[in-house]
C-alpha cells in the first residue's frame, strides 16, 4: 500500500490550476470527449455548465451544446444523446435533480452511462442553497452509480472516472459524482489536471457502444438509435419480462465494485492518485474502539479531528464512504467488525425513520456475530458547518459509549439548538 | 498551516482577494482552500472569505474559526463586526484606515500589544490607481509587508491569470503602493 510507484504521468508533468470543485468537475468534462452537455443552471453547480459554455464558446471542445428549459428536459436529452451513442454529460443539484427524477429511472433502465454531477444542495421548503445530502438520497433507488468525493482534486478525477465506470460493457449504467454544495463547489483548491491526450487515452477516446446480437439482423450492431439499423429502446413490457429486465439491472450493480477497484487502480498508475479501494477509504480502524463513517468533504474534518485524537492516545478511526451505490455492505461490515462503537454520519434524513446511510450499516452489520454498537447522528443539514470542535465533541460521546458498553439514544443530532 | 480570514462588504472583492492570494501560494508549491462565507451576496452588505495556506494537503472542510490573520477591507465595518472574534493570540489585523492609531485601537476595542495591528490608505491608493473604491488587491499589498505569506512574483501571476492585462496592470500598482504605504501602528 505505502510503496511508492513512479506515475505513467509524473506530478511535474500535470498542470496545476488553482480551481473551485465546480470549475474542476467542467475540466474534467472539457478533457472527457463528452459529445452532449444538456443542462440548466441551479446553485451551487451553475459554474459547472458556466464554465462548461466557456469551453464551447472558445471553441475548445467539440461538444453540442444544449441549454434546455428545466432539468426533466435536461436529462431526457442526455437519455435521447446517448441512446444514439453519444458520451452525455449534465450537472444539477437539489430542486433541480429532484425535478430529473422520472427521468433518472429511465436513464439506469436504459442502462445509458450518462454522467451527472451533483452539487450537493437542500431541498426546499425553506429554500435553502447549502449542503445537505438529501438531494443525492432522493435518487438513490433509481439505479445509478453514486460516488461522493472529498475534495476538489477528487472531483475532477472522479468525473473522468465515472465515464470509465459507466460505459464499462459489464456495467452499462449511469453514475453521479456527488460533490458538497459550496464546501466544494465554490471552494478553490490546488489541484493537478493530466494532459488531454493522457485523459482520451484513459477514455478509450470517444464513447464506444457495445455489439449487440438481434434476431432480426445478421450480423451484431451496436446497440444505439440508427435509423439505418432500427432498434427500439424501453418499449412497453409488462409482466412478461419487466421483471427479468430489473434482474439485469441487479446484476449489473453487482459488477460495479470490481471495476469501481479496477479504475481506480488504473488512475493511481497513471496519475499516483487513488482513493482507499475506490469503494470504501478507511483511516486508523485497524485497532480502532470507535470508528465513525461519513461522506462527503466533512471525512476531511473527521480525519484531522482522528490524527489529533490519535496523537492523545485515542483509538478513533474513520471510513469515507465514497461509494453509495452499490453499497459496500460486506466490505464495510469486514473493516467495522471488532470495533466497540460505530458512529454513522448522516447529512439526510429519511423523515420517520433514520438517516440513509445508518439504514445500510444496520444491514450491514446484523450478521456479524459480535456486532459493534451503533449511532446515528444527522448532520449538517441545509449547510450547517461541522467544525473541528463538533466532531471531536462527536467522538468524545462515542468514546463514552465504548466504555459503557451501551448506548442510550441511537439517533442524535449534531449542532442543531435544543 | 496559516488560515485568513477576510472581512469586507459585497462588491468589493473580499472573496476574489482570498482566492488571489491562493492563487499566489499554490504558484509557490503551497497547498491552498479559499471560499467565501457562502450566501447569496448583496451589494454593501458585511461578508466574510477565508484562505488557508499550508505545506501539508488540507483535511479540514470547514469554515475558518480561529484565524492567524484577519483583513479589513472596509474601514466602515469596524463600528459593526467585531473583526478579532477567534483572532489567535498575538495575531495580526490588517485595516484598510487613515485615521490615528489610538483611535484604530478603540475602533478594535483591544489594547496596544495583544495583536500586530497594520494599516494602509487603501480606498485612497484605490480611487488614486483604479478611480473606484475597490480596495482588495490594495490590502494583499499591506498583507505582504506584514506577512511574506507568498512571493510578490505570484501575486503578480495570479492577477494577470484571474484578470485582462490592463486590469492585472494597474492592481500590481496598487498592490505596491499599499505596500509602500503600509505601517505597523
Amino acid at each position: 500500500m505505502t510503496e511508492a510507484v513512479t506515475p505513467k504521468i509524473p506530478l511535474e508533468k500535470q498542470k496545476l490550476l488553482t480551481v473551485n470543485g465546480d470549475e474542476a468537475v467542467a475540466w474534467a468534462a472539457k478533457q472527457s470527449l463528452v459529445d452532449v452537455v444538456a443542462a440548466y443552471p441551479i446553485t451551487p453547480q451553475t459554474i459547472i455548465v458556466e464554465k462548461f459554455s466557456e469551453f464551447v464558446a472558445n471553441g475548445e471542445v467539440h461538444t453540442e451544446f444544449v441549454p434546455v428549459e428545466s432539468e426533466h428536459s435536461a436529462m431526457s436529452a442526455c437519455v435521447g444523446a446517448a441512446a444514439a451513442g453519444a458520451r452525455a454529460f449534465t450537472a444539477t443539484a437539489a430542486n433541480g435533480l429532484a425535478l430529473m427524477w422520472e427521468i433518472l429511472y429511465i436513464a439506469a433502465s436504459l442502462r445509458l452511462p450518462i454522467v451527472l454531477a451533483v452539487a450537493n444542495r437542500a431541498l426546499s421548503a425553506p429554500i435553502n442553497i447549502h449542503c445537505d445530502h438529501s438531494d443525492a438520497m432522493g435518487m438513490r433507488d433509481s439505479g445509478w452509480v453514486q460516488l461522493f468525493v472529498e475534495n476538489v482534486q477528487e472531483a475532477y478525477d472522479t468525473t473522468i472516472q465515472a465515464f470509465r465506470i459507466g460505459e464499462d460493457e459489464r456495467v452499462l449504467l449511469p453514475v453521479a459524482v456527488n460533490l458538497d454544495g459550496f464546501f466544494l463547489s465554490h471552494t478553490l483548491e490546488n489541484i493537478h489536471i493530466l494532459p488531454d491526450e493522457a485523459v482520451h487515452e484513459f477514455l478509450g477516446g470517444y464513447r464506444k457502444v457495445p455489439k449487440v446480437k438481434v434476431d432480426y439482423f445478421e450480423e451484431e450492431v451496436p446497440l444505439m438509435l440508427n435509423p439505418a439499423r432500427p432498434l427500439s429502446f424501453g418499449p412497453l413490457d409488462l409482466y412478461d419480462y419487466y421483471f427479468e429486465h430489473k434482474m439485469h439491472q441487479i446484476e449489473a450493480m453487482k459488477r460495479v465494485p470490481e471495476v469501481v477497484r479496477e479504475v481506480n487502480e488504473e488512475w493511481y498508475a497513471l496519475t499516483g492518485r487513488r482513493y482507499g479501494d475506490g469503494v470504501l477509504v478507511p483511516y486508523e480502524v485497524e485497532d480502532a474502539d470507535v470508528i465513525v463513517t461519513v461522506l462527503g468533504s466533512t471525512a476531511g474534518t473527521v480525519r484531522h479531528i482522528v490524527k489529533k485524537l490519535r496523537g492523545e492516545g485515542k483509538k478513533v478511526g474513520m471510513v469515507r464512504i465514497r461509494m453509495f451505490r452499490p453499497f459496500p455492505h460486506k466490505e464495510l461490515a469486514e473493516i467495522l467488525k471488532g470495533t466497540k462503537v460505530v458512529g454513522v454520519m448522516d447529512r439526510a434524513i429519511s423523515f420517520g425513520s433514520y438517516g440513509p446511510s445508518f439504514l445500510e450499516i444496520n444491514t450491514a452489520l446484523y450478521d456479524l456475530k459480535e456486532k459493534p454498537l451503533l449511532v446515528n447522528y444527522v448532520y449538517g443539514l441545509g449547510g450547517r458547518d461541522a467544525p473541528p470542535a463538533l466532531i471531536e465533541k462527536m467522538f468524545e460521546e462515542l468514546l463514552r459509549d465504548a466504555e459503557k458498553g451501551f448506548v442510550e439514544k441511537k439517533l442524535r443530532f449534531l449542532g442543531v439548538r435544543e | 498551516m496559516i488560515e485568513v480570514r477576510w472581512h469586507g462588504r459585497g462588491g468589493q472583492g473580499a472573496w476574489t482577494a482570498a482566492n488571489l492570494l491562493a492563487m499566489a501560494a499554490a504558484i509557490d508549491g503551497k497547498h491552498v482552500q479559499s471560499f467565501p462565507a457562502f450566501g447569496p451576496e448583496r451589494s454593501g452588505a458585511p461578508i466574510l472569505a477565508f484562505t488557508r495556506i499550508s505545506d501539508k494537503p488540507i483535511d479540514l472542510h470547514s469554515m475558518v474559526y480561529d484565524p492567524d490573520i484577519v483583513v479589513v477591507l472596509d474601514p466602515t465595518l469596524l463600528k459593526n463586526v467585531k473583526v478579532t472574534e477567534g483572532l489567535k493570540k498575538g495575531g495580526l489585523i490588517v485595516v484598510n484606515y487613515e485615521g490615528s492609531p489610538d483611535k484604530l485601537y478603540q475602533l478594535l476595542g483591544i489594547g496596544r500589544g495583544e495583536y500586530r495591528v497594520v494599516i494602509t490608505p487603501a480606498t485612497k491608493l484605490a480611487l488614486e490607481i483604479l478611480k473606484r473604491p475597490i480596495t482588495n488587491t490594495a490590502m494583499i499589498g499591506a498583507l505582504l509587508k506584514a506577512e511574506k505569506l507568498v512571493r510578490f512574483e505570484s501575486i503578480e501571476k495570479a492577477l494577470y491569470e484571474r484578470f485582462p492585462k490592463p486590469i492585472a496592470e494597474r492592481n500590481v500598482e496598487l498592490i505596491k503602493k499599499a505596500y509602500e504605504e503600509a505601517r505597523e501602528v
